[in-house]
C-alpha cells in the first residue's frame, strides 16, 4: 500500500477526494466534542469549570507528540526505502505538529493558572514539551534550508529520526520527575476520569486527528504542485 | 476566580490556532495547484 502510493499521481488521485472528507469530518467531530465538553459535562469538584480545558488540551498534546511520531516515521521511511513521498510527508506534518505542540503549551498554561496558581513551571512534562516545540521549529528551518540549497533531504530526515528521542522523555516525564504536572489519567484500557466527563474527549481527539490529517494532505498537495511547477520551469529554461 | 474566563481563552486560542493553520494550508494548496494547472495549460 505504502509503496503503491510512492507514485505521486496515484497518491494525488486518492488525496484529492480524501482531503475535504477528512477535514470536514474532523471539524464536525471536534465541534461536537467541544460542545459536549462545554455544555453537557459536569464541572470538577476541585478544578471547577476550568476542567473543560481538558477537551482541547489533551488532543493538542496527543497531536503534538503524534505529529513528531509521523515526522520520525516518514523520515525513517525516506532514509531506508527512499520513498519519494516520505520526505514530503515529514515536511508536511511538521508545521501542523508545531502548531498543536504550541496549543498544548498555551492551553496548559491557561489551565495551570486557575488550578496550580501559576502559568508556567520548569516541570519535567512542561519543559520536555517546550523542547519538542523547539525541535519542530528547528526541523522546519532545517528542511527549508535543505530544500533551498537543492539538498536531497537526508539531513532533515536524520534530524527527524534523532528528534524522536524526545518522545519517551515527554511521555514518561510525569513518572521520572514527580513535580507539578499530574500523572497519566487516561490509558488505552482504563481511566481515572469518570465516564460522564470523559466522552467528549474521544470526539475532540478523533476530530482534531482527522483535521490534522486533512491539513497534512493539503500541505503535501501544495508541495507536490510546487515541485511540478519548478520541474516545468527548469525544463522550459533548458529549452 | 472566574474559571470561565480561562476556559474561553483556551478555546479561543485553539480556534485561532487550528483555524489559522487550516486557512494557511488550504490557501497555499489552492495557490500552488492553480499555478501548476495554469503552467500545464500554457504548455
Amino acid at each position: 500500500m505504502i509503496h503503491a502510493l510512492a507514485n505521486p499521481t496515484r497518491f494525488l488521485k486518492l488525496a484529492r477526494p480524501l482531503t475535504p472528507v477528512l477535514f470536514w469530518a474532523g471539524v464536525a467531530l471536534a465541534l461536537f466534542g467541544a460542545w459536549g465538553g462545554l455544555t453537557q459535562t459536569p464541572g470538577d469538584y476541585l478544578q471547577k469549570e476550568s476542567v473543560r480545558i481538558l477537551y482541547i488540551h489533551v488532543p493538542a498534546a496527543w497531536l503534538g507528540m503524534g505529529g513528531w511520531t509521523g515526522v520520525a516515521g516518514a523520515s525513517l521511511g525516506y532514509l531506508i526505502w527512499r520513498h519519494p513521498l516520505a520526505h514530503i510527508a515529514a515536511r508536511a506534518i511538521a508545521p501542523a505538529g508545531a502548531v498543536f505542540a504550541a496549543l498544548c503549551l498555551i492551553t496548559g498554561a491557561i489551565w495551570g493558572r486557575p488550578t496550580w496558581g501559576t502559568w508556567w513551571e520548569w516541570d519535567g512534562r512542561l519543559t520536555s514539551m517546550l523542547l519538542l516545540f523547539f525541535v519542530y521549529i528547528a526541523y522546519i528551518a532545517l528542511a527549508r534550508a535543505d530544500a533551498d540549497r537543492g539538498g536531497d533531504g537526508r539531513v532533515p530526515a536524520l534530524f527527524g529520526v534523532a528528534g524522536s528521542v524526545l518522545l519517551p522523555i515527554v511521555r514518561y516525564s510525569v513518572v521520572w520527575w514527580n513535580t507539578l504536572h499530574q500523572g497519566q489519567s487516561i490509558g488505552l484500557t482504563s481511566s481515572s476520569i469518570d465516564s460522564s466527563m470523559l466522552w467528549p474527549l474521544f470526539f475532540t481527539i478523533g476530530g482534531f486527528t482527522l483535521l490534522f490529517a486533512g491539513v497534512v494532505l493539503m500541505r503535501m498537495r501544495a508541495m507536490l504542485a510546487i515541485q511540478r511547477v519548478e520541474a516545468r520551469m527548469r525544463r522550459m529554461a533548458a529549452q | 476566580m472566574n474559571h470561565w474566563a480561562f476556559v474561553t481563552a483556551a478555546y479561543a486560542v485553539t480556534l485561532l490556532g487550528t483555524g489559522g493553520l487550516a486557512a494557511w494550508a488550504w490557501l497555499s494548496m489552492r495557490r500552488a495547484e492553480a499555478a501548476a494547472e495554469s503552467l500545464r495549460r500554457d504548455k
